[in-house]
């Protein structure tokens, strides 16, 4: 077997493809190859609404590709630095209700609300991150989802502001005097937000930046002996993190015209982190995979009470026994070793 | 002592006996197997939903509780053999997720089985208030707080005495240390799911007929003992018998003295401030790293 599996060879070009489509973390991939996984994803998201039948099918995409941005957000956090955060609904809230309480008791318009909402959300995130992110694992996991949860019970019980546990209705999103409306028009808004994050996080994950947080997910202590300053990258992150999610609360609340604190709560965020380790940690279309699988599901077993969460549960538990990296990496790792071992039959 | 302040305290110690034992399912799991087992509260749950069941169903109360922390450690043996077992390599995050979908499977199936209406047992031994110095507990608090009391004596008799117990210990301390020297790991590890499952299950038998039991009242509770656990340090027995207790006094003075809106944040507005302060819970060792 001299054969790798190279560029150059015949046939491969398909393969890469694929890998890049699957997000393999090959050093080899080049950005040819991710730019054709970014064309891919355009041609979906632009192709798309030719097949969707009606507004109901345009609210369940929208709604895929609010939980797939929120998902990436995430994913860098959790698979590309190791650190784990149960809470992550509750940025989310931040960004909503900032929105929503700023354009509704104050009369701000929705762009500057929006970016408060967003620099707000990001100055909590720097001073929760400075005191929590010292601490690992488990107990890492227990303070983002005590934050989290804090959040949301603020959320409910701050009634004067936030309508309390029944949530509060907001206003739609208009720019220069043009208002966002119906599904048709989100569709483009939630579309190109989804393609602008894939392309950000991509260009961080290449970045020398994005290099030193998959240093940092190896080997803390090896990533500082290297030089890297672990604390403020790690800091970094989550605070970009915890802002991609804010703002894209805020466009959601104004997309959907009513929030309540349960978008900020501890079952969101659970959603959230079984869609990217579901999809699989540290694979950007893995996070669009797992979001695809959330966004379905439940509408697939609305109706069947009791059987809708049994069933779920089982697929992620089947899903981890048997493929404990996230479907995307998995199912990619194996197309490789099945492509080599044919090749490799073919040179004998 | 204020009679006020009593009563608040008798309350809190309830609360606090029920954290307890969900905190000590907790420790035990994570210390046989680093697994966080976030199912826990469906244990609590199941034990409490089958006790009522059964109660309700005309099986004599002794037996319907008995039987519903049987059936719990059941479960909890069940859940370890066919979930987590064969994800024993899998990261972390991926065992999360897998008890998370086991706490959906088992709400699920008890919305199925038993529907979405709340249950109750029948008090213990009648529900006349007694009188304590200007206060007054329930005779069913008394019950909590002998449950809980007797569970950590039979812990600390099972894990100091008992061959069993002592390969657990030693299988927390070095799972591969302890397999060389013939424990057998694979049984430990279902076996402190079970022991798990039913400690907490006592949790949810005893405290039904104060608070009543539904399908969904586990999550609450398992993260509450999750909690009390974290405060006490992870892993460690008497960190979680002090955190369950701890945290059950604060949350009944807050409710009494601050605000009952908030007595749901307290819990984690405190393990944020002592993470912050102490990383390691507050009787936890100190943690080294190996690089």
């Amino acid at each position: 077997m001299t054969h790798h599996p190279d560029q150059s060879l015949p046939g491969s070009r398909q393969s890469s493809i694929l890998g890049s489509i699957l997000g393999r973390s090959d050093a080899r991939r080049t950005g040819a190859g991710r730019v054709v996984g970014l064309a891919a994803l355009a041609a979906v998201v632009a192709l798309l609404p030719l097949l969707l039948p009606n507004a109901f099918y345009f609210d369940v995409a929208i709604r895929i590709a609010i939980l797939a941005v929120n998902g990436i957000a995430l994913n860098l956090l959790m698979g590309y630095t190791g650190q784990i955060s149960l809470g992550h609904a509750g940025f989310f809230g931040l960004g909503a209700y900032g929105s929503a309480v700023l354009t509704t008791h104050f009369g701000w318009t929705p762009l500057p609300a929006l970016l408060a909402a967003a620099g707000l959300t990001a100055v909590i995130a720097w001073g929760v991150a400075r005191v929590i992110l010292r601490l690992r694992g488990h107990y890492l996991a227990m303070a983002t989802l005590g934050l989290g949860i804090i959040i949301s019970i603020v959320l409910g019980n701050e009634a004067a502001w936030t309508g309390g546990p029944d949530g509060m209705p907001v206003d739609g999103f208009s720019l220069f005097g043009l208002t966002l409306s119906g599904e048709r028009q989100w569709y483009w808004v939630f579309g190109g937000l989804l393609i602008g994050t894939v392309v950000l996080a991509q260009n961080l994950i290449d970045s020398p930046a994005g290099r030193a947080l998959q240093a940092l997910h190896g080997s803390e202590t090896a990533a500082s002996v290297a030089g890297i300053d672990v604390g403020r990258r790690k800091i970094a992150v989550f605070v970009l993190s915890a802002t991609v999610s804010a703002m894209l609360g805020s466009l959601s609340a104004h997309y959907s015209g009513y929030i309540n604190p349960g978008i900020a709560g501890f079952l969101q965020s659970v959603e959230l982190v079984i869609i990217v380790v579901l999809g699989g940690m540290a694979s950007i279309y893995g996070s669009i995979f797992g979001a695809v699988v959330m966004g379905l599901l439940p509408q697939i077993l609305a109706g069947y009470e009791g059987w809708d969460s049994v069933l779920f549960g089982v697929i992620l538990v089947v899903t981890m026994i048997f493929l404990p990296r996230g479907v995307v990496p998995s199912l990619a790792t194996r197309l490789r070793s099945a492509r080599l071992a044919g090749k490799g039959g073919a040179a004998c | 002592m204020l009679p006020e302040l009593l009563q608040f305290i008798l309350s809190g110690m309830t609360l606090g006996a029920m954290y307890m034992l969900s905190a000590l399912g907790f420790s035990m799991i994570y210390n046989a197997s680093g697994v966080i087992n976030f199912a826990q509260g469906e244990f609590i749950m199941a034990g409490g939903m089958a006790a009522s069941f059964l109660s309700a169903a005309g099986v004599p109360l002794p037996l319907a509780c008995v039987a519903g922390v049987m059936i719990a450690g059941l479960v909890g043996g069940l859940v370890e053999r066919l979930a987590v077992a064969p994800a024993r390599d899998a990261a972390v995050a991926s065992i999360i997720i897998i008890t998370i979908g086991v706490s959906m499977i088992l709400r699920g199936l008890t919305e199925i089985l038993l529907g979405k209406r709340p249950y109750a047992l029948p008090h213990f031994s009648g529900e006349a208030p007694l009188a304590l110095r200007g206060a007054t507990i329930l005779p069913q608090s008394l019950w909590v707080l002998a449950a809980g009391a007797l569970i950590v004596l039979g812990l600390s008799l099972f894990f100091g005495r008992t061959r069993i117990g002592k390969g657990m210990l030693a299988t927390s301390y070095d799972r591969l240390a302890a397999q060389l020297v013939g424990v057998d790991v694979r049984r430990v590890l279902t076996l402190s799911f079970a022991l798990s499952a039913a400690i907490g299950a006592v949790g949810g038998v005893v405290i039904a007929p104060i608070s009543t039991v539904a399908y969904d009242t586990g999550m609450m509770l398992g993260l509450k003992g999750f909690v009390a656990a974290t405060l006490g340090g992870l892993g460690s027995g008497p960190g979680a018998v002090f955190g369950g207790l701890f945290l059950g006094l604060i949350e009944a003075l807050t409710a009494g003295y601050v605000s009952s809106a908030y007595k749901d944040a307290v819990p984690f507005i405190l393990v944020f401030i002592v993470l912050v302060l102490r990383p390691q819970g507050l009787l936890g060792a100190k943690p080294t790293d190996r690089i």
